[in-house]
């Protein structure tokens, strides 16, 4: 137990100093915090903020993993073409040549993410004099997960510390932010650098670079293609497996649902906006694809290719159900109220869907959906509880009269 | 400053810093977004500005006591709307292009906030002299705020500064280009404007506490 003892000379020699909060932060990160509340009466409970956030964590490793054997995957087969016949346990994706290459692409953006995010975190505890939170333990998680292999290291730092101090730390830090720090931070790439976050060379590794060689590779994305009206050429179980390209970690919609399933069983991710996000799409789907039955868009129409994507498909392409398991259901900025979350959720796949489809600039919408809601969350809440303030006092009026 | 007494030169380095129009009353912020892209259209309209209150700050001030109060508002919409429609015309005629560019905003000045508060609140109370320092102050005030934002808008959205590109050619990737460097798109984007003008009022309080409103 050396290093616990060090960790906690360390505290007790820096207490009440200015760097107190980075001591402590290391130690309680490692090991369980010596302090404990004393006095009057608590409910015992073991899931604290730390706990909270590494289930979270946990349940995206798999996706983490998943997505560094795509990126090797989706290189190779973009240079040697697509093998036939995929299952999930083919050996040609699960092998050594495409995890080493997804190693040494995904890490960097792991470190990065990890690295800038929490220094800053770090400075803004000393200087704010508080301890150090744990909320960005996730957001660093999801930050790789959710941008292109390719993005430039240094886009990355300028984006997680934009997404983390404007964000977050503006409004008082974890657990006080309006916006999803991950979705802020991808925003901020989205809107500050388009070529390196949107297009069809930037979803495999190296194709920025080979682009207008004769070693060109292509790797649009399903969602690309649908918007050009071009034929796809993956298969429904290629998009459920997730031996698609796509950003690092939203590909897998398998381990996603895996994922999903251990949230809902720890009782961390909320079942209901799970849910409802997911019926919301549907909903809009099936709106689109009666626009397409009924014969008001016709083929041709630049909106055909994605509205006559069968409903159900919509699950199963682009980062919707990524979105909706890991980032609708944030607990900070999603709604509170039980209501409340059936309503956010329901708006952020309809909007989803809604973007998808009618904005081929944003291929993806679900981040936008996402954010939009987090802004109007709060409101949904206050008119959730009002009406419920409102037929309690109602019922009260009955019984007086 | 020994041209001016104490108290007058208040009058004009009060509004540069800790009662700035943008920064502390929070007033003309549409403008501000709007023009701020770049530094060029920064500078003439925080120019434009000034002269109209400057001038127009003394013309309120000389009619203050003519002034009915029933229709001073009327009174005063005439005078900034008579300068806004010379400050349009020469640039209309002296830098077309750039009036072009600054479109609806300059006509827009006339219901920038910041004019009509300093001649509520100070020009229909003071003499001409002091509405002038009043009005050059707040108007400098605001053109300061003007033109921060607007540099760091272009020079990180565009990568130049009064059109020259001082990062380099993006295209033929000189200078920073050449090791990887890109455009903030995201920079000539009017919510960044509003971002920047957040940081600025952010800096500007922690390093005066005594700026921070109580809540």
């Amino acid at each position: 137990m050396g290093l616990k003892e060090n960790l906690h000379k360390l505290k007790m020699k820096y207490e009440g100093k200015k760097m107190a909060p980075a001591f402590n932060a290391l130690h309680t990160f490692l090991y369980l915090p010596n302090m404990i509340t004393k006095g009057g009466t608590h409910i015992k409970a073991a899931d604290d903020l730390k706990r909270t956030m590494n289930t979270v964590i946990l349940a995206l490793v798999p996706c983490l993993i998943f997505g560094m054997f795509n990126a090797g995957f989706q290189h190779y087969a973009a240079i040697n073409g697509m093998p036939e016949d995929m299952s999930f346990f083919s050996t040609a994706f699960w092998n050594m040549d495409n995890f080493l290459l997804g190693l040494v692409t995904v890490l960097p953006l792991v470190i990065v993410s990890y690295g800038v995010g929490l220094a800053i975190e770090f400075l803004f505890a000393v200087i704010k004099g508080h301890e150090v939170e744990e909320g960005y333990l996730v957001t660093g998680m999801l930050v790789p997960l959710i941008v292109p292999i390719d993005i430039p290291l240094w886009m990355l730092a300028v984006a997680v510390a934009f997404g983390v101090v404007i964000g977050k730390e503006v409004f008082g830090g974890t657990g006080m932010n309006i916006l999803n720090p991950a979705l802020t931070i991808r925003a901020f790439l989205f809107f500050a650098y388009p070529t390196w976050m949107s297009g069809d060379k930037v979803w495999v590794h190296e194709a920025v670079e080979r682009a207008g060689t004769p070693d060109a590779i292509s790797g649009e994305t399903i969602l690309g293609s649908y918007a050009q009206n071009s034929d796809v050429m993956y298969s429904l179980q290629d998009m459920f497996f997730g031996f698609i390209p796509g950003s690092v970690g939203e590909t897998s919609k398998l381990l996603i649902v895996i994922g999903a399933l251990f949230l809902i069983f720890t009782k961390v991710g909320s079942w209901r906006i799970i849910l409802s996000t997911l019926i919301g799409a549907l909903v809009m789907g099936l709106i689109f694809n009666g626009v397409v039955d009924a014969g008001w868009i016709q083929e041709g129409s630049k909106f055909y290719g994605l509205m006559s994507v069968p409903f159900w498909q919509h699950l199963i392409i682009g980062s919707i159900l990524f979105g909706a398991v890991y980032m609708a259901t944030d607990p900070v900025s999603a709604a509170q109220t039980n209501k409340g979350k059936w309503i956010y959720g329901f708006l952020i796949g309809f909007i989803s869907i809604l973007i998808r489809v009618f904005n081929p600039a944003y291929p993806e919408g679900v981040f936008l959906a996402i954010l939009l809601m987090n802004v109007f969350a709060p409101t949904i809440d206050h008119y959730v509880i009002q009406g419920n303030i409102n037929k309690r006092k109602k019922r009260l009026k009955v019984k007086t009269a | 400053m020994g041209l001016l007494s104490r108290k007058d030169a208040k009058l004009i380095t009060d509004p540069l810093a800790d009662n700035n129009p943008i920064t502390i009353q929070v007033l003309g912020i549409c403008s501000a977004l709007a023009i701020t892209a770049q530094l060029k259209p920064s500078i003439v309209m925080a120019i434009s500005v000034l002269f109209v209150m400057g001038v127009g700050n003394v013309v309120i001030s000389l009619l203050r006591n003519l002034i009915p109060s029933k229709i001073r508002i009327i009174v005063q919409l005439i005078v900034v709307a008579t300068l806004v429609i010379i400050v349009d015309q020469v640039l209309k005629a002296f830098a077309y292009s750039l009036s072009k560019e600054l479109s609806v905003f300059i006509g827009l000045i006339i219901t920038n906030c910041i004019i009509m508060g300093r001649f509520e609140a100070f020009a229909l109370g003071n003499g001409p002299w002091k509405s002038f320092l009043d009005g050059i102050g707040n108007a400098a005030g605001y053109g300061l705020i003007l033109v921060i934002v607007g540099f760091f808008r272009e020079l990180l959205g565009s990568g130049t500064l009064f059109g020259f590109q001082v990062l380099g050619d993006p295209v033929e990737k000189t200078g920073l280009y050449a090791i990887g460097y890109e455009n903030n798109g995201f920079m000539v984007l009017p919510p960044m404007a509003l971002i920047v003008v957040g940081i600025i009022i952010w800096v500007q309080r922690s390093r005066n506490k005594d700026l921070i409103e109580e809540n």
